[in-house]
């Protein structure tokens, strides 16, 4: 057993857990944040993606261990109170979810993407980037559309701030 | 219209809790002393259980317990089993071999179930089953169709020898072979449809309850039917008398047809909850998943279709064996039957149809209904047959369809179904401009100047849906009615809740089902709530499979809201002394036509509910419910067409575009439409492209992780081109055909069929991979 610190969605938090527990079944089991979720068990699907120091990672390969200190966000963490992420919002307009299993990852990959090609993604790299998330519902179509309207949002939000 | 009624693309009620990650799927319920549960499973394909020896593993921290298969059988819990009966050619019934939730004496396929380890969480479950000693007798195993049928073959259960459960068929057998003896020409195809893994994104989880004052169990599973699965449990299974068991499906990550069944983990759960007097989790992995979720599709066919000189089809005949695993799950029986055959006159007026359809046991996980069920591999069968004969005949492949199409509706096909209506023209015509057919030669030789082989394949698929008359499906069969049911309550405030025995997993009901009640009473979607999923609150439900939901479901809610309407405006009428006649409902208000009057909806139900000036005789309140028992199945249908890129260096294929123009009825939420459109596509490419559910000689699945089964990637699909034609459907109120399948239905012949157009060989099963078709273009060398 270990006591693992580390910030979640802004918040400190401690827990005692075995060495082995990883991180997605801390956060989903140990803080109940259950919004992120588990697709797959060969890191495949992507529906377990937070960011850890800002950077998307599947938090289904990562021991807690290796969290420790870190700063994590997951899809609770995003919106501003009632105020969605745009990317939230862009999946809701764009009708990009159906079954909402994958989307929580999704999301947190998407915002990774455009954080790391600004207001340079075009449909291509939209579909290469995503790769590494699975969803069945969608045929990806409008997960494309909804994370190239975010990028334009997240441009228009960041010059605001 | 309103601006949120019939046919308004209003983004989804149900979407923010999804964005914000406060879902609530079964994995997510934590309940007070909850267990959690690890089945130990057969790593053999066929094996005589000869012991099983859990005295260790009891002795392992945090366990509560070690259950065993005998101990299932023991306690009198009932086999599992297959609903629809189907009897063979000769007269005898389905040969249904037992299947026990976990196996007490031999396992038929490689996951089954045979004891499950019971402890405080879920690493301590997995470390304790590893304790578990399975003692096996390995026995001879059949994987696929090819190897069950033969001579000699290792047999799975007596009471099926040689692994046939039944040799059906449908049709007038004397018709088609008068028809290919007048044939002026004669077109013969053998495929194999590929055994495919459903995997929605969800795995599926179930957490049981019991309470032992009140001797009442409660589920949660992830269910696209929970009243089918109380009653099963309680009907077949002996786990619990229906009012001593409550079912609820929360929200699902998916289904595709996997999530229809009762599975043995349900089963067990439920059993062990009260055996142990503790709730029980237990949660699928991916790899569970793959090697226990009934499995798609698997068809061996020969076919052979008859035309006169005129390029007008004679006959159809058919032979197809099907693949139904190890045992017969819910509703195996009826896919390859009255699915399959029943839609092989697909869009074409086809006068003689003979289809055989040969079910047998394989070593291999159940096989039953995934997307489209039985209709994809009608589609898949004819839609190649049609562009093989094409090629054959030199036609054109549009107008060789074009003119066999069936144009007079309502048509009887030969098979069982009578289409409705249809235009089977518009969506060709519509898919035809929308891809420039006529300028693909110019682009077909660009491409090839670039060096590139270009091809463009048609699809154009019918399907029966809004599953089902009951009456008709009684008489071939079903074990259940196919029904649904509704009842809105409007409440003293005027909000509105309507329940309903459909269930959504990602079809967007809480909207779609909202817009049918503002556009009938004006009021905002925000002011209706949609609840479903659970067996306590919604009085009965067949749930969502077969496009059914909105065709059959929304139809209930339909006659539902007819009725309280009709005593609305009874109410209203009473209260504002006029004629009943008179009233008119706008914009959520009772109205007397051409006069100022009016009462709004909360007003009207306030009266209803104080009851203190009633007409006479009426009854308090505003609830009404309606069962709603469809006439006919519904039928879209459209016309796909896929224009691609083959490497021919490498095989590899790269979507030019892909287009499709369906014929859905009415639309009520064209965003949600589309959505289904995309996913749909997406499943019938990934069985054309990538996916394929591999068991090698000896029984094992050697595709059981997404590492090894290709899941459609964003980066493998194009973004598709959609568009739509109407003809209403004249079977349902709505006028609605439903839209869940079809792209599953169809897509897949579009793209053999461009694949085959651009390599020039007709010679290739699906998945196409880069290896297959760059053997198909330069031979096995």
């Amino acid at each position: 057993m270990s006591t693992i610190k580390l910030t979640v969605n802004g918040k400190a938090v401690s827990a005692d857990v075995e060495d082995r527990t990883l991180l997605v079944h801390l956060l989903r089991d140990h803080l109940n944040l259950t919004g992120t979720h588990i697709g797959c068990d060969t890191s495949q699907c992507g529906a377990c993606v937070v960011h850890v120091d800002g950077r998307a990672i599947k938090s289904c390969t990562v021991l807690v261990g290796q969290a420790n200190g870190a700063n994590v966000t997951t899809i609770e963490g995003i919106a501003k109170g009632d105020e969605l992420h745009p990317m939230q919002a862009a999946f809701r307009d764009n009708h990009g979810l159906q079954c909402g299993y994958c989307t929580p990852g999704m999301i947190m990959s998407a915002i990774d993407i455009v954080h790391r090609h600004g207001g340079k993604l075009d449909e291509a790299t939209v579909r290469h980037e995503l790769e590494g998330n699975i969803c069945r519902c969608t045929g990806y179509h409008n997960i494309v559309k909804s994370v190239l309207d975010a990028a334009g949002r997240m441009k228009v939000s960041q010059a605001a701030e | 219209m309103g601006v949120e009624g019939i046919g308004a693309s209003v983004v989804r009620k149900e979407d923010r809790r999804f964005i914000t990650g406060k879902g609530r799927y079964v994995d997510d319920i934590k309940l007070p002393g909850m267990t959690y549960a690890h089945f130990i499973r057969s790593p053999h394909a066929h094996a005589k259980v000869k012991s099983i020896d859990s005295s260790a593993a009891m002795k392992e921290p945090g366990v509560v317990g070690v259950l065993t298969g005998q101990q299932i059988v023991d306690d009198k819990v009932g086999n599992l089993i297959c609903g629809w009966a189907i009897t063979s050619k000769d007269g005898t019934p389905m040969k249904m071999g037992a299947w026990p939730a976990m196996a007490p004496e031999t396992v038929r396929f490689v996951g089954q179930a045979v004891a499950v380890v019971i402890a405080e969480s879920k690493n301590l479950a997995k470390d304790a089953a590893e304790a578990v000693v399975v003692n096996y007798e390995e026995l001879p195993a059949v994987p696929d169709i090819r190897a069950a049928i033969k001579p000699g073959a290792p047999q799975l259960h007596p009471e099926a020898p040689g692994n046939i459960i039944y040799d059906w068929v449908i049709g007038d057998e004397a018709a088609v072979k008068d028809a290919f003896g007048r044939a002026a020409n004669v077109v013969t195809l053998e495929l194999t449809n590929n055994r495919l893994v459903p995997n929605a994104m969800e795995p599926r989880s179930a957490v049981a309850e019991y309470d032992a004052a009140e001797e009442h169990f409660t589920l949660y599973t992830t269910s696209q039917n929970p009243h089918v699965a109380r009653l099963v449990l309680s009907a077949f299974y002996n786990i619990a008398p229906e009012h001593k068991l409550r079912v609820i499906a929360p929200d699902v990550g998916g289904g595709f047809g996997s999530k229809i069944y009762i599975y043995p983990e349900e089963m067990v759960a439920l059993w062990a909850s009260r055996k142990l007097r503790r709730p029980v989790k237990w949660t699928g992995d991916r790899s569970e998943a793959f090697l226990t979720d009934a499995h798609g599709r698997d068809h061996v066919t020969k076919a052979e279709m008859a035309f006169d000189k005129d390029n007008k089809i004679l006959g159809l005949r058919v032979k197809t064996h099907a693949n139904l695993g190890a045992y017969m799950s819910l509703f195996s029986s009826a896919v390859p039957t009255y699915l399959y055959a029943t839609l092989l006159s697909g869009q074409y007026n086809i006068p003689a149809i003979h289809a055989e359809v040969i079910t047998v046991y394989t070593n291999t996980v159940p096989v039953d209904a995934y997307r489209g069920a039985g209709r994809p591999e009608a589609s898949y069968l004819l839609e190649r047959m049609m562009e093989t004969a094409a090629r054959q005949l030199k036609a054109d492949p549009a107008e060789l369809r074009r003119k066999n199409f069936i144009t007079q509706f309502p048509h009887q096909t030969p098979v069982i179904m009578a289409y409705d209506a249809g235009n089977f023209g518009a969506s060709l015509d519509a898919a035809l401009k929308a891809i420039d057919y006529a300028g693909f030669a110019s682009r077909k030789a660009k491409a090839k100047s670039e060096g590139k082989l270009r091809g463009l394949g048609f699809s154009c698929y019918i399907e029966a849906c809004g599953v089902a008359p009951s009456k008709a499906v009684g008489s071939l069969g079903a074990g259940v009615g196919l029904w649904e049911s509704a009842e809105i309550r409007v409440n003293p405030v005027g909000t509105i809740e309507v329940l309903t025995g459909s269930h959504s997993h990602g079809q967007g009901h809480e909207t779609t089902f909202a817009q049918l009640v503002a556009e009938r009473f004006g009021v905002p979607i925000s002011q209706v709530q949609i609840v479903h999923g659970d067996t306590d609150k919604v009085q009965f439900g067949m749930g969502t499979y077969g496009s059914r939901s909105l065709a059959v479901g929304g139809s209930a809610i339909f006659k539902a809201l007819e009725k309280v309407e009709a005593k609305g405006k009874k109410i209203a009428a009473h209260l504002l002394e006029a004629s009943e006649g008179d009233i008119v409902i706008e914009n959520g208000e009772f109205k007397v036509t051409g006069t100022d009057k009016s009462l709004a909806l909360p007003m009207v139900a306030l009266a209803a509910y104080t009851a203190h000036n009633l007409p006479e005789g009426m009854e308090p309140g505003l609830k009404e419910t309606a069962f709603y028992d469809p006439a006919n199945f519904t039928f879209p249908a459209g016309a796909y067409i896929c224009e691609l890129d083959i490497d021919p260096g490498t095989g590899k294929t790269t979507f030019v575009n892909f287009v499709a123009a369906d014929d859905f009825g009415r639309l009520i939420n064209p965003m949600i439409v589309e959505g289904q459109v995309h996913g749909g596509l997406a499943q019938g490419i990934g069985q054309a492209l990538l996916e394929n559910a591999v068991y090698d000689g000896s029984g094992q699945l050697v595709t059981a992780s997404f590492m090894d089964y290709a899941m459609p990637r964003a980066d493998d699909l194009p973004s598709f081109q959609l568009s739509h034609t109407t003809t209403l459907c004249p079977s349902n109120p709505l006028g609605v055909k439903g839209c869940g399948e079809a792209g599953a239905i169809g897509a897949s012949a579009a793209v053999i069929n461009a694949i085959t157009d651009a390599i020039g060989n007709n010679k290739l099963e699906m998945p196409a991979t880069p290896d297959r078709v760059w053997h198909a273009i330069h031979g096995n060398a």
